[in-house]
């Protein structure tokens, strides 16, 4: 992930540098590449809603859904960081 | 188009424009901070923005007035097609989630303004960071000329661009009064211009978005009928459709992704971020700003609506605008046009802004003067502010605007030439300098001439941003394929001058400045002078 290059320098109490909470941060910022570049996936009319082709819809639903990956992403992260710099006695940032 | 102009909305329009204007000149003494001189203060706001200014003022940035008139537009002339902006700005934000805090951090650190400012710092190379800076400066400027379009294409509309009779001083006045004071208070209040407008101009796209997507589907019997009427017309035309075919998959996918990764290269929106005041302040930004995306969105259907509503304008871009008056009572299309035109100016200001610092680092600093004092680099980017903006004026005023649509065009694949040298320089320094120089050249060029050749039933050259992908044959982006050309030369060039031993520049970053944060030893909200940082 994204951070992997920050953990060399820390303390060798370090947990590993790849969790299963990092991979869980990961899938959520990798799932809206997979889902919009897949155009095929949604290239379609139907089903509407109130009107509106399914194409449209859909991608407006995605801009919500890769929102809350991302918060997800975020808060995950967050609790990674302060679960590290305790550990770590705070050196690992 | 009605004749004549039209009286109401155009004093809506006035009103709002003297309003920012106020705003503007007064920002000056907005968080002021003690040392007004330095290129951090006038340059980047003090680096001291919060989260919600962070998230106006990016959001002002990045969605401009161009962008309101052009992608509505698109969806106008060609349907499904046009829609890639909605799934390119999903895209944006994990991205920059992942990166920018980084370069924050190590900005911060280090005291750098632009991105050739850590590129230099990263590998050791003027010639690297030159680059970075003219392709900066390069894509930056046709894009404040399309700004300038925008405001045109609502002018028009109003009834003040003039007709043909109208002689060219009388027709372009009202532009350039807009650019004047534009540039009048950019020169004085710098960054902080740009924030406290932003607040006025994203409040006024809200309200219209808001207002439009549930009063002209209503008055245009919903959105069956909308959708229903617009795939009549593009099947009566032959081209466009209400989903992408078969064909247009790649593509479609191809430009969501290359736009994705440019945008965030662009010198206008690293200005905006690193003004922010902590890393915290970026990442938690990344999950508020994708309520632009979906105004976007909204603000994209209204093409179909353009359609709907019987809208008929040869100028793709007047469709919108055009939309408005037809639709909205005079004084709320005055909101609109207001909302429009002020959302050039937010990020002509910036852009501008963005441009002018580059080039006092990057070139004068690095090769004119290399012993600038800071004021000295304040005033430099104050006039270079000033310059850009006549320039990209000159352009709009004298070149046809196809003109500046095929330097966009271009300056768009320009820029994500620069991804490998500086994202690539966040998480490694495997890459070797003058690789990355090669593979940013090479990219250049092979999109330059590609771009060259396309062909489209307007124009002979430039006529679209897609071709045949190399060795896939479907039809893809080209920037995208650029891009993937500089990388490979630079992994290529990277294997090839280790074996030979090549000497690499110095690194004056540490592994722990990606990571920094405000008060962090090092990292205090007391910045080191922006000019402390050289070591050449």
């Amino acid at each position: 992930m994204s951070d992997v290059s920050d953990v060399p320098d820390a303390p060798k109490v370090e947990p590993p540098v790849v969790t299963p909470v990092r991979v869980v941060i990961a899938l959520c910022l990798i799932a809206p590449f997979v889902a919009m570049l897949w155009v095929g996936s949604y290239a379609k009319t139907d089903p509407a809603f109130i009107g509106i082709p399914f194409f449209y819809w859909y991608q407006m639903l995605w801009v919500l859904v890769s929102t809350a990956l991302t918060v997800t992403a975020y808060q995950l992260w967050q609790r990674d960081q302060r679960a590290r710099a305790s550990q770590g006695g705070g050196a690992a940032k | 188009m009605k004749d004549g102009v039209n009286g109401v909305a155009l004093g809506v329009f006035i009103f709002f424009f003297l309003a920012v204007t106020v705003m503007g000149f007064l920002a000056a003494r907005w968080r002021r901070a003690a040392d007004e001189q330095s290129l951090d203060e006038w340059g980047l706001g003090g680096r001291s923005f919060g989260t919600w200014v962070t998230w106006f003022l990016l959001g002002g940035d990045l969605y401009t007035a161009y962008t309101f008139v052009a992608v509505p537009a698109a969806i106008y002339a060609a349907g499904a097609a046009g829609f890639f902006a909605v799934p390119y700005t999903i895209l944006v934000y994990p991205l920059i989630f992942t990166f920018l805090p980084r370069l924050w951090s190590v900005s911060h650190k280090h005291g750098y303004v632009t991105t050739s400012d850590f590129v230099r710092g990263r590998f050791g190379s003027k010639g690297l960071s030159l680059a970075v800076a003219v392709t900066g400066i390069l894509a930056t400027m046709p894009y404040i000329a399309l700004q300038l379009v925008g405001i045109q294409a609502v002018l028009d509309v109003m009834g003040v661009g003039g007709g043909e009779n109208t002689n060219w001083f009388v027709k372009d006045l009202p532009l350039l009064i807009a650019f004047g004071v534009l540039a009048a208070y950019t020169y004085s209040s710098g960054l902080r211009a740009p924030a406290l407008i932003a607040f006025v101009k994203d409040t006024l796209i809200y309200i219209v978005i808001a207002v439009a997507i549930i009063y002209i589907p209503i008055k245009l019997g919903g959105f069956d009928e909308i959708f229903k009427a617009a795939s009549d017309k593009y099947t009566a035309a032959g081209a466009g459709g209400l989903v992408p075919a078969q064909a247009g998959q790649w593509t479609y996918a191809t430009l969501a992704l290359g736009s994705a990764l440019a945008l965030f290269m662009y010198p206008h929106s690293i200005t905006a971020t690193l003004s922010s005041r902590s890393r915290e302040v970026i990442r938690r930004n990344t999950t508020i700003l994708p309520l632009y995306s979906l105004m976007l969105g909204l603000l994209a259907l209204l093409g179909f609506m353009a359609i709907a509503a019987g809208v008929k304008v040869t100028n793709g871009q007047l469709a919108i605008p055009q939309l408005f008056e037809n639709m909205f009572p005079d004084w709320f299309a005055g909101v609109a046009f207001a909302a429009i035109g002020i959302g050039a100016l937010v990020p002509a200001a910036i852009m501008s802004i963005a441009a002018a610092n580059l080039f006092t680092r990057n070139i004068y600093k690095d090769f004119i003067r290399p012993d600038a004092t800071p004021q000295q680099e304040t005033r430099v980017s104050k006039l270079v502010s000033l310059l850009v903006k006549v320039g990209a004026l000159v352009f709009v005023l004298t070149m046809d605007k196809t003109v500046a649509i095929n330097f966009q065009l271009l300056g768009g694949i320009w820029i994500l030439q620069t991804f490998p040298a500086l994202v690539g320089g966040l998480f490694t320094r495997w890459f070797h300098r003058w690789a990355l120089l090669g593979g940013w050249a090479v990219g250049m060029l092979y999109g330059t001439i590609a771009a060259y050749g396309v062909a489209s039933p307007t124009q002979k050259h430039f006529g679209g941003s897609s071709k045949e992908i190399p060795g896939i044959g479907e039809i893809g982006y080209l920037g995208l394929t650029a891009f993937v050309l500089n990388v490979v030369v630079s992994v290529v060039l990277t294997f090839a001058l280790r074996a030979f031993n090549a000497p690499d520049g110095v690194d004056e970053t540490s592994p722990q400045d990606y990571t920094a944060d405000a008060g962090d030893p090092g990292v205090e909200t007391e910045l080191p002078p922006a000019t402390a940082d050289s070591t050449h």
